[in-house]
């Protein structure tokens, strides 16, 4: 029996998201990733005697569109408080966070798992500063970079509603694209402005009751997510078969052995002595101000598939493809607008921005792409000449109606002409003739080419194919 | 020279303005003062004689040149050793900010700087403001100028002695639970606590963050309204700044008494607190009895929860500071054990323990039991209802009354070392002027008599928020009226 039939995991995530402000959440020092050490800081960064903290409004934006977004709760009036432990990283001795008065409270996030619609509700979203970065150096010695002090992060915290490792990343997967499409955040795990501690515990089949919770931490990429949870998960069913009891404690992702381990206690039986911070009035935020966050808001992911897939007919994968970066997703938009027509215009589209070239990182226009489609859909050009004037479009050669023009690049449709053409080859090559007469069915691809390469590729194919099939019997 | 270092600012800064004294003779006349008497004194820690001539000699060039002049142009002043000065070492007169300079300037310093005043160095107190006496400076102790066996008060003892010993013609100190008041009482100093808010926090080495306020030391009530309202103002870099104009605060000198309505408190009085020195309380008394004659009226007030200021106090203050104090860890600035160890905790245990003095650990101590989880509800939050409550009673009693009178300090300066076996003796000299600070309203003291034995002693008035100016009215009125000016404390040379 595998672990699956017997227990089902519990688990939920604490994620962090690296708000992208120009500046820190409490100083105006710059908090982009990337600069050289320590070149980031300021009197409030490093915790000088005598140095405040004063809220940059710019993140509790970004705060409040994420809030909104996943459908929480704003809080009108919210508190910032002082977390304290002692790190070497923490120039304070405390981090600013938000304790029993969150800005955003209850909420969901949505996304499909194996094309099911799951949703993960969220207890709440929470405003925090960064700590800076501790590196190890050799034995004796650590090295402090504060560059990362004072960065705004939002906390989300889950409810304990996934139900497997590969649900986690999915809805790890989603943050990440409702971040980048909020524009609140790049959502990069490996650089770290996406990053996730998981909360799992297991319990046996039917029973209502949690188990012991554990909480990983060190997982730094949406495979890991996965991973991480997945070993811990066997590692807590094998505890459990073995009569043993799972130990509540902080255990920490070992990449190299593919192995959870207990983290030596840097915060043992942490009492984090929160109070309200005395230095910051409470934050207040208006109908004004959630009302202007409200109207911001793009369409997001979730709507975006949901509009293209219900009154697009766009398949589940290119829906997922097309809305899964919002600058794609726009671009996407934009040419069926100008198209005019979804009905016939949104699959054709959605294939063509599927191809090799991301279109929107090139000069093409959305109506240029709109344009291509319907130059094919009216006979105009061919499929084939299109795949030519789409690499020209990109080459930054304009809109596809001028390039057909300048280059001459219109479909012959005129059945008299090609008829000409391919009465001329079918004299001149009678070896072909005799063949294809004799039962060769397949030699007629010959006689394509040759017609298409009179033609320079631009004879309508179908019609070529027809008229070909129709002489050669004659 | 003595004459020039007891002239007021006021009449420095007009003289030095007219060009009658250089910035450069009253800057030296100082140090010189400085360099001959504090040694018996003990009021500095770091003499800035470079930066403060420096500064003297751009006032005088500026003058040569016909720019126009800051308020303070030319003014020695002296400055509490918790503001921080960029380039010029503060240390909290603590050991675990031994040889600390700063990289920034506190934005009351700044605008000191921009008023013209010539900044002499930095002075001594409680080691990061906590005491009640000037004897928690780990450095060393500070004397009162009229009886070097006593304590100036604290902790801004060092800001009230360089005054009163004309070793500067206005100091700035900072005042957590009276750290102004009391020390300008003691040292027979005008002392003024701004409302919590009016001036810049930024650049104050943190004690209490709800609590602490800069303030400033005159010999006159117009030194220190000149002084007050150089360094007042809305300042962007602090979230607890007040954003509201500054009053000419010297227009308000000439208001006089007349129609002013003093409140006596009964738990603030003489006869119900013990422990009030009754020359202290006739010396009061004689205050409020000037200021009815000038045409002020006096009625009964109730404050009756300031039996809970005390406790209320020392559990906000100290959970507090246990927060303010956690970034001297010895990692970035300031002392590091000699000998770390092995381990982080070892080296944070022992820079902490080596840095810090016994009333700043006990105070730690207390404050970060307060905030445990478990007793924050019973502790810390009770303090702040208590808090809620005692300014409750303030905003009540100002519908009837314009000023809160009481004594400063239960009795004059006290012997150094009588009062440090029990902390709890030191507690309650704070006594008055605890309430003060945590209702957030503006206080000051001002030099109301001397005792039998010739000790300055003080009167504290407590006004409405933001109404500092009613502080420097009343100041003046009992100035003119009780006409104590020019007694001097003795020489030391002499």
């Amino acid at each position: 029996m595998s672990w699956q039939d017997k227990y089902e995991p519990v688990i939920g995530l604490e994620v962090h998201v690296q708000l992208g402000t120009a500046s820190k959440t409490f100083s105006p020092s710059g908090a982009h990733f990337g600069a050289p050490p320590n070149s980031l800081t300021d009197p409030v960064v490093l915790g000088l005697p005598g140095a405040l903290p004063v809220l940059n409004r710019g993140a509790v934006e970004l705060a409040v569109s994420l809030g909104l977004a996943s459908g929480c709760e704003i809080r009108r009036t919210s508190r910032f408080a002082r977390k304290h432990y002692f790190y070497p990283d923490l120039p304070k001795g405390y981090q600013i966070s938000q304790y029993d008065e969150p800005v955003c409270e209850g909420g969901a996030v949505k996304f499909l798992l194996d094309g099911e619609p799951h949703q993960v509700r969220l207890t709440r979203i929470h405003m925090e500063e960064d700590a800076g970065k501790n590196m190890h150096g050799g034995a004796t010695t650590s090295q402090v970079d504060l560059n990362r002090a004072g960065v705004p992060l939002c906390e989300i915290v889950s409810e304990p509603d996934i139900r497997s490792a590969a649900e986690a990343a999915e809805y790890m997967r989603a943050i990440r694209e409702l971040v980048r499409y909020l524009g609140i955040s790049d959502g990069n795990m490996e650089e770290g402005s996406l990053r996730c501690d998981a909360n799992v515990s297991i319990r046996p089949i039917g029973q209502e009751a949690f188990g012991t919770r554990v909480e990983l931490k060190n997982i730094n990429s949406f495979r890991f997510v996965q991973n991480a949870i997945e070993y811990e998960i066997a590692r807590q069913a094998r505890v459990l078969d073995g009569g043993g009891e799972v130990v509540q404690e902080t255990r920490l992702w070992d990449v190299d052995q593919g192995i959870t381990l207990t983290m030596r206690s840097k915060e043992e039986a942490n009492d984090y002595r929160y109070f309200p911070d005395p230095d910051l009035p409470p934050l207040v935020i208006s109908d004004a101000m959630i009302d202007a966050a409200t109207a911001a808001l793009p369409e997001l992911p979730a709507a975006k598939r949901a509009r293209y897939m219900d009154q697009w007919g766009l398949s589940a994968d290119d829906a997922k493809a097309l809305a899964g970066e919002r600058q794609v997703a726009e671009w996407f938009d934009a040419a069926v607008a100008a198209h005019g027509d979804p009905a016939t215009g949104a699959k054709p589209i959605a294939n063509w921005m599927q191809t090799d070239a991301n279109l929107p990182d090139t000069p093409v226009e959305p109506g240029h792409l709109a344009e291509l489609v319907t130059l094919i859909a009216d006979g105009t050009i061919s499929g084939k000449i299109a795949k030519d004037v789409l690499q020209k479009m990109i080459d930054g050669g304009g809109a596809p109606g001028a390039i057909v023009e300048r280059e001459g690049l219109k479909q012959i449709s005129d059945e008299g002409a090609i008829e000409a053409i391919a009465r001329a080859v079918i004299d001149a090559n009678p070896k072909q003739v005799e063949q294809f007469r004799a039962g060769k069915d397949k030699v007629i691809g010959f006689f394509v080419g040759q017609v298409m390469k009179e033609t320079r590729g631009k004879a309508n194919p179908a019609m070529v194919n027809e008229l070909l099939q129709r002489l050669l019997r004659e | 020279m003595t004459d020039l270092c007891y002239a007021s600012a006021a009449d420095l800064a007009r003289r030095v303005a007219a060009g009658e004294v250089s910035a450069r003779e009253l800057t030296e006349a100082h140090l010189a003062r400085i360099e001959r008497d504090d040694e018996a004194i003990g009021a500095y820690l770091l003499v800035d004689a470079d930066g403060a001539l420096a500064q003297a000699d751009a006032v005088d060039a500026a003058r040569a040149r016909g720019d126009a002049l800051g308020p303070l142009a030319g003014v020695p002043i002296a400055l509490k050793d918790v503001l921080v000065t960029r380039d010029v070492v503060t240390t909290a007169a603590s050991k675990i900010l031994a040889g600390w300079k700063p990289p920034y300037d506190g934005t009351a310093v700044a605008k000191l700087r921009a008023a013209g005043a010539v900044l002499l160095g930095k002075v001594n107190c409680d080691e990061f403001a906590m005491g009640s006496s000037n004897e928690n400076s780990s450095a060393k102790p500070c004397r009162n100028p009229w009886d070097r066996t006593r304590v100036p008060g604290g902790s801004s003892g060092g800001s009230a002695a360089a005054v009163a010993y004309g070793m500067a013609a206005a100091s700035l100190g900072t005042d957590t639970g009276g750290s102004i008041r009391q020390p300008a009482s003691l040292c027979g100093v005008v002392g003024i606590k701004p409302t919590y808010g009016r001036v810049s926090r930024y650049g104050v080495v943190a004690f209490a963050s709800s609590l602490d306020q800069v303030g400033p030391f005159g010999r006159t009530v117009e030194d220190a309204a000149l002084v007050l309202e150089a360094i007042a103002g809305f300042d962007p870099r602090d979230a607890t700044s007040i954003d509201a104009p500054v009053p000419r605060y010297r227009d308000a000198l000439a208001g006089g008494a007349k129609g002013l309505r003093i409140g006596i408190a009964d738990e603030l009085s003489p006869e119900r607190l013990e422990g009030v020195d009754p020359e202290v309380a006739a010396a009061v008394d004689d205050a409020v009895r000037a200021l009815v004659d000038a045409g002020a009226t006096v009625s009964r007030v109730s404050l009756p929860h300031t039996q809970y200021a005390l406790p209320a106090y020392y559990l906000v203050a100290t959970a507090e500071a246990s927060s303010n104090l956690a970034r001297y860890d010895g990692v970035r600035f300031g002392a590091r054990t000699a000998d770390p160890g092995d381990d982080l905790v070892e080296m944070y245990c022992k820079t902490r323990g080596e840095g810090f003095g016994p009333e700043v650990v006990r105070r730690i101590m207390l404050g970060t039991f307060a905030l445990r989880a478990g007793y924050y509800d019973a502790y810390y939050r009770k303090a702040q209802q208590a808090r809620a409550l005692i300014k409750r009673d303030f905003d009540a009693a100002f519908e009837s009354v314009d000023l809160v009178v009481s004594p400063t300090s239960p009795t004059p300066a006290f012997e150094i070392g009588a009062k440090t076996a029990d902390p709890w003796d030191m507690y309650l000299s704070d006594v008055f002027t605890l309430s003060c600070n945590l209702a957030g309203l503006p206080g000051a003291s001002v030099p109301c008599g001397f005792s039998s034995t010739g000790l300055p002693i003080g009167v504290q008035m407590l006004a409405r928020p933001l109404a500092e100016d009613t502080l420097v009215r009343a100041g003046a009125a009992l100035e003119g009226a009780l006409n104590l000016a020019g007694r001097r404390p003795p020489e030391v040379s002499a």
